[in-house]
């Protein structure tokens, strides 16, 4: 890591811990990136799906994943997530070594996973949905009211204002507002960093709108982001940081300023770009890249 | 960047998307676009707002009970204009009676299709229940009725979760398990029929006044009339209650003239059903009135098992399971445990059924017809909304749909029909409610799951 001490801006972490809701204990090493991947690799029998990825995850940021079919973003995901545990290398929270071996250790730490399918019940409505299996009890019997509030009191956080009752049923909203409903039962689990599979692949424009300004709050809210994406226009969008698989490596990461399309493209096609000026890879200058996210969002 | 500021949601800092509708005011999340813009929560809502919305929640799916009490309403009309006695205080009460256990068959059923499963075994699990309790009453040395009742629920509530057990745990269809507990059961209604009176040519007496009195007996009118109110009472309470607290919270709640009218509807069902049985429906000189115990019995178990499903975790993991499982599965949620303790609820519900049929008919015999009223069970659950595809439905709707179950039934047999009408009209019925389910459906998401 390069620039620990932020000069100019705000600790990433500190931002995270402000943002994250009540209850967040102070991060050990408020000055690093939230999650840092060391050397992590992942092997099925002979099939290297992963080798060697270096990769910084910083709070209040948005990193995108991106690379073609088969590059390895799935695996990288799911091993941080806890569905599937790396074959090697080390996984620091917080600058903390860490294992996550279960979805479970996963959610503990505070990392959550908005999957592509959103997994939730259209038979329910959405406080339902935002609680289950968390519900709450008083005399035995579900306490709709404060499940109620808590729920709304997410949405309202995430400015989620497109939905008409939070007693609708989920199965009556509009693309968008699933994922918005989806992202908010992950952030009201006190997730400090919401990982998002292909959050805009389904959506139509006004939706995916709806979706690209729930994550850039999702960000400046203090929550680190990782956004696996096929699409250019939302990366370049929304990410503070892009990262770039090609075959199981990671083979370029930096600030968003430091890509364009083109080279975006050919790195994830031919696993390197002449056009990229600045070949740091691995690098991550957070500094810059908050210069870099201000420039963006003008 | 906004990483140093609160995350106030404003259209000022993480914004960059100008026409995504932003908040006038951050804690009005239910502001909407079109209908209640005005409205910065929904606490002074109308009578005819709330229509829109019920309506909207009818065409999206959540019917409720709309369809089947319309329903109801017309084969009641249809059968009072063939015959004029349809609708006289004698045969309603012979009508509550006769429906009372397709009602609780039917509530049975609700229990396994919220799962999206189906439970084929209830008929001869609850026959042989039944059977049970009536082999722990019987001469010389009863027990006390109330400890027969618990041994019936009791092998009732285990033969089903066992079911549920091998469904669950084998990754079996329910549908092909029940069947083998369909079969399996009829095989030991006639073991156990054997075993229990082995000189009475396959039946076995219902040796309890109290038991008995369920179907045969009525409470006084007086008694009638206090339950009615008690009953009515404490609904109210409760809803007014609940509005209360709602409202204290700053919640949406619906508008007091719709919970006055919920509320009117309820007592104007209890004074009716109080009126009819306590009206003298004697033949000759004997004067016989009150309301047949039956409906207490029903009342209780509508009260128990809509508060379970409703208000408690297991109801509403049961809801989310049918659902979408692996939604319910990532939340961390025991598909087994619930899967098997729903089908034992089934088996219990199904075991109050049988004792209600052996009441009825103060015994029980080896042609029971399991065949038929599992069908009856499942008509009575999808004719009140409950879902094939699991995920909706409630208690109410089965007892409903039970009492159309029951009309029909009972109105063909009045009107001197046999079976061959009474099957063809259930036939039409279920298949006009299942119609009305998959169009109600179809029109409900938006998703493509």
């Amino acid at each position: 890591m390069v620039t620990p001490g932020m000069p100019d801006g705000v600790p990433p972490t500190g931002g995270a811990t402000s943002g994250a809701g009540p209850g967040q204990p102070e991060p050990a090493d408020p000055s690093g990136p939230l999650l840092r991947l060391r050397g992590v690799g992942k092997s099925f029998g002979a099939v290297h799906a992963l080798a060697d990825v270096n990769l910084d995850i910083p709070a209040g940021q948005v990193t995108a994943l991106v690379g073609d079919n088969g590059a390895g973003k799935t695996t990288l995901i799911k091993c941080v997530a806890g569905i599937w545990e790396p074959s090697g290398g080390q996984i620091l929270w917080n600058g903390r070594p860490v294992h996550i071996r279960t979805p479970k250790d996963a959610t503990a730490l505070g990392i959550a996973t908005v999957y592509q399918d959103l997994a939730l019940c259209d038979n329910l409505d959405i406080v339902q949905n935002m609680m289950l299996g968390h519900e709450r009890l008083s005399y035995g019997l579900l306490d709709e009211i404060s499940m109620e509030k808590t729920a709304r009191q997410t949405l309202a956080d995430l400015a989620v204002t497109t939905v008409r009752s939070v007693r609708q049923t989920v199965g009556s909203l509009s693309g968008g507002q699933r994922q918005s409903v989806a992202v908010a039962k992950a952030v009201m689990l006190d997730a400090r960093l919401v990982i998002m599979d292909e959050p805009t692949a389904a959506l139509g424009v006004s939706q995916t709108e709806l979706v690209l300004s729930l994550i850039t709050r999702l960000a400046s809210r203090g929550h680190a982001v990782v956004m696996i994406s096929h699409n250019l226009n939302d990366i370049f969008r929304v990410a503070d940081r892009i990262a770039v698989l090609y075959l199981g490596r990671l083979v370029a990461q930096g600030s968003a300023s430091e890509f364009d399309r083109q080279s975006v493209v050919d790195i994830m096609t031919t696993g390197a770009s002449s056009r990229r000026g600045n070949g740091s890879s691995g690098g991550g200058e957070s500094a810059e890249s908050r210069g870099v996210t201000s420039g963006l969002e003008d | 960047m906004a990483s140093s500021e609160r995350g106030d949601p404003g259209p000022e800092a993480g914004a960059p998307v100008t026409f995504v509708k932003e908040p006038e005011q951050s804690d009005s999340i239910l502001a909407d676009d079109a209908l209640v813009s005005t409205a910065p929560d929904l606490i002074a809502g109308s009578l005819g707002e709330y229509t829109t919305i019920w309506w909207r929640r009818v065409r999206s799916g959540e019917s409720g009970a709309l369809p089947v009490v319309l329903g109801l309403i017309a084969i009641v009309a249809y059968f009072q204009i063939r015959s004029s006695l349809f609708l006289s205080a004698g045969n309603l009460v012979n009508l509550i009676t006769q429906a009372a256990f397709i009602v609780t068959f039917g509530m049975a059923e609700v229990f396994v299709l919220l799962l999206g499963e189906i439970d084929l075994s209830v008929g001869y699990n609850a026959a042989c229940g039944a059977t049970i309790t009536c082999w722990m009453l019987a001469p010389p040395n009863p027990y006390p009725w109330w400890v027969a009742v618990l041994g019936g629920l009791a092998f009732s509530a285990a033969y089903a979760g066992v079911e549920g057990i091998i469904i669950t745990w084998l990754r079996l269809p329910s549908f092909v398990v029940t069947l083998a507990g369909y079969l399996g059961g009829l095989g030991l209604l006639l073991a156990l029929i054997n075993l229990a009176a082995p000189d009475s040519g396959g039946t076995i007496q219902l040796n309890s006044n109290t038991l008995n009195d369920i179907e045969g007996g009525a409470m006084s009118p007086v008694t009638g009339w206090i339950v009615m109110i008690a009953a009515v009472v404490l609904a109210a309470v409760f809803l007014v209650m609940r509005d209360a607290r709602r409202r204290a919270h700053k919640l949406a709640a619906p508008p007091i003239s719709v919970t006055v009218l919920k509320i009117a509807l309820m007592a104007v069902a209890g004074v009716v059903v109080v009126l009819i049985g306590n009206t003298n429906r004697g033949v000759g000189f004997a004067i016989v009135r009150g309301v047949p115990w039956v409906v207490l019995v029903i009342l209780v178990l509508l009260i128990a098992w809509t508060t379970l499903l409703s208000r408690t975790r297991f109801g509403r993991y049961v809801y989310a399971i049918g659902g979408n499982a692996e939604a319910a599965r990532r939340a961390g949620i025991s598909l087994k445990r619930i899967r098997i303790l729903a089908f034992a609820l089934c088996g219990l519900t199904a075991g109050v059924s049988g004792i209600i049929w052996t009441s009825n008919l103060s015994g029980i015999s080896n042609n029971f017809n399991g065949g038929q009223y599992v069908l009856y069970a499942v008509a009575a659950a999808v004719i009140g909304g409950t879902s094939l595809f699991g995920g909706r439905g409630r208690m109410l709707g089965a007892v409903l749909g039970g009492l159309v179950v029951g009309v029909i039934y009972n109105g063909l047999q009045l009107l001197g029909l046999g079976p061959a009408a009474q099957n063809m009209w259930t036939a039409g019925v279920l298949l006009a409610a299942v119609t009305v389910d998959a169009v109600a459906r179809r029109g409900s998401t938006t998703s493509t799951s």
